[in-house]
């Protein structure tokens, strides 16, 4: 049934454009594994996948890439790599690369067209669609895996050339929730602290964070606090790696860590582990928090956490009395329906105590896209503008109008966010799409829907190096660059700007992203305004328009990167040294200086399990794939580390439902459904079962997933929906017997 | 400074894999992994072990050689089995109290780290310990270990009456001088007498 749906409106069967465009595996390095002779040059460079973007060494032989070499002079990471960055170099010399434009046809499913007939073609539509149904139907979607450069070039395409409201990137799936809270109590959108300050706190709070698997290149800073004599709190449903040997692992039912916080928040009032005079002098809004945390007494925190009050009285005490102390949070408090209000939960533990702005004191999100910290700081989103400025304040439209020589009134206002886009899409408001660096069939919540969207644009056109199972949806799909392809910066986790090398050109066909989009720009009318020659020039520009934005990289150049090892934001001129900790001297980033607590009372997730529907379902990742898995999926080696998705179950549950180990079981929601195998593990809570992500189809975690929004970061509520678990015949059928990256399983 | 030396810390293993895909990158077996990743009980914990060849200073595996295949270098380096001697017999495999060694059937030889010799022997530090991202897997001096890690770190063993002293040490709890790997009396084993389970969520969620 799901099965026919997904392959409605695609141009041939699944299992022909599988058999055409992959995924396949690369196994082996581009001349084999017993190629002999040095390389001809070892370039230092960043991995493409994660938001800490590890230093790595990539070899090159013939102008193509064959291995690499740990970079370890780089700081942050110092030649450590998780499987992910050593095996990167496979989507090298890959078999399923797109080396030319191709378009949708209906009988032969893609084929082949020059350049400038697609360019053309996308242009022409473009002009159609706004022509016909207003400007706004045209919309951009892009992503946080994009150099600063390219997150830059997209969020000005948008504005300038395709003059759209409607861009908005996949980051809205990741970053959001920490971003907006961050901005809300501490007024800057970035992590506080460089990671060099988490071994010297005394007590480190890691809040939905399976840094283990996706950020594992922190569990070094992580465990060299422990050796420094930091305990270590962990909350997260599932016992992960750094929670099996943590001080304290809270077991939090998915959605009431906001027990945990303001439960530990109130022991810590009542105990005098606040610091008052902090409060007074550097805050606002203590008493409007105060108000609501005296009613989170442990006995009503844990009755929302789902855990032993003792743990919330422990956690406090371990917490409270600290001198010096580190939290960091991740999508499992920010991927949900409230998810600003559980990171603001988080960060008034951190505000209360003023262990922030020193040394071993501060405070973390940990990105989880390449460049979550930086593309979403470029204007790419549906209501910023470069420098992380305000689509909607006056002087910020003046400022980026100037850099970019535009009139401030033809500046679109705010559009829609990435799930309301797509809702948009849908209900036939938005009809044509231009995609970059995105994968929404797999990384959207409520698959069926999101299938449905797309099938039913009038045109749609993406650019990506492999087929993506989005791609697959698409009229064109033009072949563009790998991150070692093209060159850029990215901002890391600690808000770290560093810069990826161009290590190879792209193969013959394939083009630089930007300067696909300065092409399309250039039919659009727009050429004027995207006469770069090279990524440097936008930086060069980007530089400008962020002067004086929060996000002020006007002080940092590509040389600077290169002979620092990175320059950290706000720089705001080249004589300034860059800004590794934020907030020194207790100067937060509100224009009175003071950090904002924000009250808000927890409340339940969109939807809690019930009678038909009685387990809680929460998804995540694994260390070997990266999100949507387009190009992880795509190398064997991290494919046979973890082929398939699996349902992790805890064996009570599992008893209950008569389920074993390896048993395939159908987890299903009201939207829809997966039919894996069960891991039966006693790492989980009895009342909630985990799936994986990053497989399409039949095995996509997010057929199941609800689509609901927080109100503010309009992030998706992945972490909990309700869902019933059963035990299932092995699945059958052309979807199945795919391979397990395609979406099959065995 | 002290000549660099290998350390591992079991209790830091996060079990990703980066040391099994980094070692396949090693020049001498490129393509073939041979450190072992162990997990222990996946139903009932996420612990996991890496595990290189320790490097015997008498090593058993080239004592149980019948063919004199496994030499070790003069600064104590046990390497793989040489192809020319190494008749596929797996002596070495059954008696390494480590279990280190494969017999690999392609290409007909027993092969097992070597502490990734090509990189170590022109200063480089071995594939697994420069990417290991948990520090599970450390090439630094012992002074570094001291100054930067708890507990001590040893390089005896007993394996029953058998005492092994390894060139690769591993980190235990400072009260440890040596790893004493004896028989289990199986009169221990019996049901009941288990302890509470540590790594049961279930069971943390009950406690009181």
């Amino acid at each position: 049934m799901e099965a026919r749906r997904v392959m409605a409106r695609l141009p041939l069967p699944v299992a022909d454009l599988a058999r055409e465009f992959g995924p396949h595996l690369n196994r082996e390095p581009a001349g084999g594994w017993h190629a002999t002779g040095d390389p001809d040059r070892i370039v230092p460079t960043h991995c493409c996948f994660c938001g800490q973007q590890c230093g790595i060494q990539l070899k090159v032989k013939d102008e193509r890439i064959v291995g690499f070499e740990p970079w370890e002079a780089f700081p942050f990471n110092r030649g450590k790599l998780c499987p992910k960055g050593v095996k990167r170099y496979m989507q090298d010399e890959h078999p399923d690369r797109l080396l030319t434009p191709l378009m949708r046809d209906e009988t032969r499913g893609f084929v082949p067209i020059d350049w400038e007939s697609a360019l053309d073609r996308t242009a022409r539509e473009i002009q159609r669609i706004q022509g016909a149904y207003g400007r706004d139907a045209f919309a951009v979607l892009t992503g946080a895996s994009l150099t600063n450069e390219k997150a830059y070039l997209m969020g000005k395409f948008a504005r300038v050339a395709a003059r759209t409201a409607n861009i908005d990137y996949n980051g809205r799936l990741c970053m959001v929730s920490a971003a907006a809270a961050s901005k809300k109590i501490l007024g800057i959108d970035r992590s506080a602290n460089p990671w060099s300050d988490i071994p010297k706190a005394s007590v480190v709070l890691v809040a939905g964070a399976n840094i283990a698997e996706c950020a594992p290149i922190t569990t070094d800073y992580l465990w060299q606090a422990r050796e420094n004599g930091a305990k270590l709190i962990v909350l997260d449903p599932r016992m992960t790696p750094i929670a099996r040997t943590a001080d304290l692992f809270i077991p939090v039912r998915s959605g009431g860590d906001i027990g945990v916080f303001y439960g530990m928040l109130h022991v810590m009032i009542q105990r005098g582990w606040i610091n008052r005079e902090f409060i007074d002098a550097h805050t606002t809004g203590w008493d409007a928090l105060q108000a609501i945390v005296e009613r989170y007494t442990p006995e009503h925190a844990a009755s929302i956490a789902r855990v032993p009050a003792s743990m919330i009285v422990r956690a406090a005490e371990m917490w409270g009395p600290a001198e010096t102390s580190f939290l960091l949070h991740a999508r499992g408090i920010e991927h949900h329906s409230k998810g600003v209000e559980n990171c603001m939960a988080a960060i008034n533990l951190v505000v209360a105590t003023g262990r922030i702005g020193r040394e071993g004191c501060g405070y973390a999100m940990i990105t989880g896209q390449g460049n979550g910290q930086g593309a979403r700081e470029q204007g790419q989103k549906c209501d910023q503008l470069p420098g992380a400025r305000d689509l909607e304040n006056p002087a910020h439209r003046e400022h980026i109008a100037g850099v970019w020589g535009v009139d401030e009134s033809t500046i679109p206002h705010t559009g829609l966010s990435a799930v309301p886009l797509l809702e948009a899409i849908h209900d036939g408001r938005i009809k044509g799409l231009l995609l970059l660096c995105f994968n929404p069939v797999v990384s959207l919540p409520d698959g069926d829907f999101i299938r449905e969207a797309l099938s039913r644009l009038e045109f749609f056109a993406v650019i990506d190096f492999f087929m993506s199972e989005t791609a697959r949806y698409a009229d064109l799909v033009l072949p563009g660059s790998l991150m070692e392809e093209d060159e850029g910066t990215t901002t890391n986790v600690e808000g770290r700007v560093i810069r990826h090398r161009q290590v190879v050109k792209p193969p013959a066909g394939a083009r630089e992203d930007w300067r696909i989009i300065c092409d399309l720009a250039a039919r659009l009318g727009a050429g004027d305004k995207f006469a770069y020659q090279s990524a440097q020039e936008i930086f060069e520009e980007l530089r400008v328009a962020s002067k004086g934005g929060v996000a002020d990289y006007a002080g940092i150049t590509w040389d600077r990167i290169d002979r620092e090892l990175g320059v950290f934001w706000p720089c705001p001129s080249i004589d300034h040294p860059g800004t590794p900790r934020l907030y020194e001297g207790w100067r937060f980033g509100h224009p009175d200086g003071k950090a904002h607590f924000q009250p808000a009372d927890w409340r339940p997730a969109a939807e809690e399990p019930d009678a038909d529907f009685p387990i809680v379902l929460t998804t995540g990742r694994v260390v070997s794939q990266y999100l949507s898995g387009t190009q992880t999926r795509r190398i064997g080696a991290l494919v046979d580390q973890y082929p398939q998705p699996r349902c992790e179950i805890h064996p009570r549950l599992a008893a209950s439902l008569g389920i074993t180990d390896g048993d395939f079981v159908r987890v299903e929601s009201r939207r829809g459904a997966v039919v894996v195998r069960a891991q039966v593990v006693k790492t989980i809570r009895p009342d909630t079962v985990f799936l994986p992500y990053h497989w399409p189809l039949d095995r996509s975690a997010n057929n199941c997933t609800i689509r609901a929004i927080d109100p503010i970061s309009k992030i998706p509520e992945f972490k909990i929906c309700a869902v019933r678990v059963s035990k299932a015949e092995e699945p059958t059928g052309e979807i199945a017997g795919l391979e397990p990256e395609a979406g099959g399983i065995r | 400074m002290s000549e660099l030396a290998f350390f591992i810390d079991y209790s830091r293993c996060i079990g990703c894999q980066a040391c099994v895909q980094a070692c396949g990158e090693c020049d001498t077996h490129r393509g073939r992994s041979l450190i072992h990743l162990e997990t222990i009980e996946r139903r009932d914990s996420v612990q996991t072990a890496p595990q290189v060849c320790m490097h015997c200073e008498d090593p058993i595996c080239a004592q149980v050689c019948p063919a004199d295949a496994i030499k070790q270098t003069p600064d104590g380096v046990v390497q793989s089995s040489l192809k020319p001697r190494c008749i596929g017999c797996s002596n070495c495999v059954l008696a390494c109290p480590f279990g280190v060694p494969k017999y690999e059937s392609d290409p007909d030889q027993m092969m097992k780290c070597d502490m990734c010799y090509d990189r170590t022997s022109t200063g480089r530090r071995p594939m697994c310990a420069t990417v290991c991202p948990s520090g599970a897997l450390a090439f630094t001096s012992i002074e570094d270990i001291m100054r930067t890690r708890q507990g001590r770190a040893i390089n005896e063993w007993r394996f029953g009456d058998q005492p092994v002293r390894t060139k690769v040490h591993v980190l235990v709890p400072t009260e440890i001088t040596h790893v004493d790997v004896g028989l289990i009396p199986l009169s221990s084993l019996r049901r009941g007498s288990a302890p509470a389970d540590p790594y049961d969520v279930a069971a943390l969620l009950e406690d009181r």
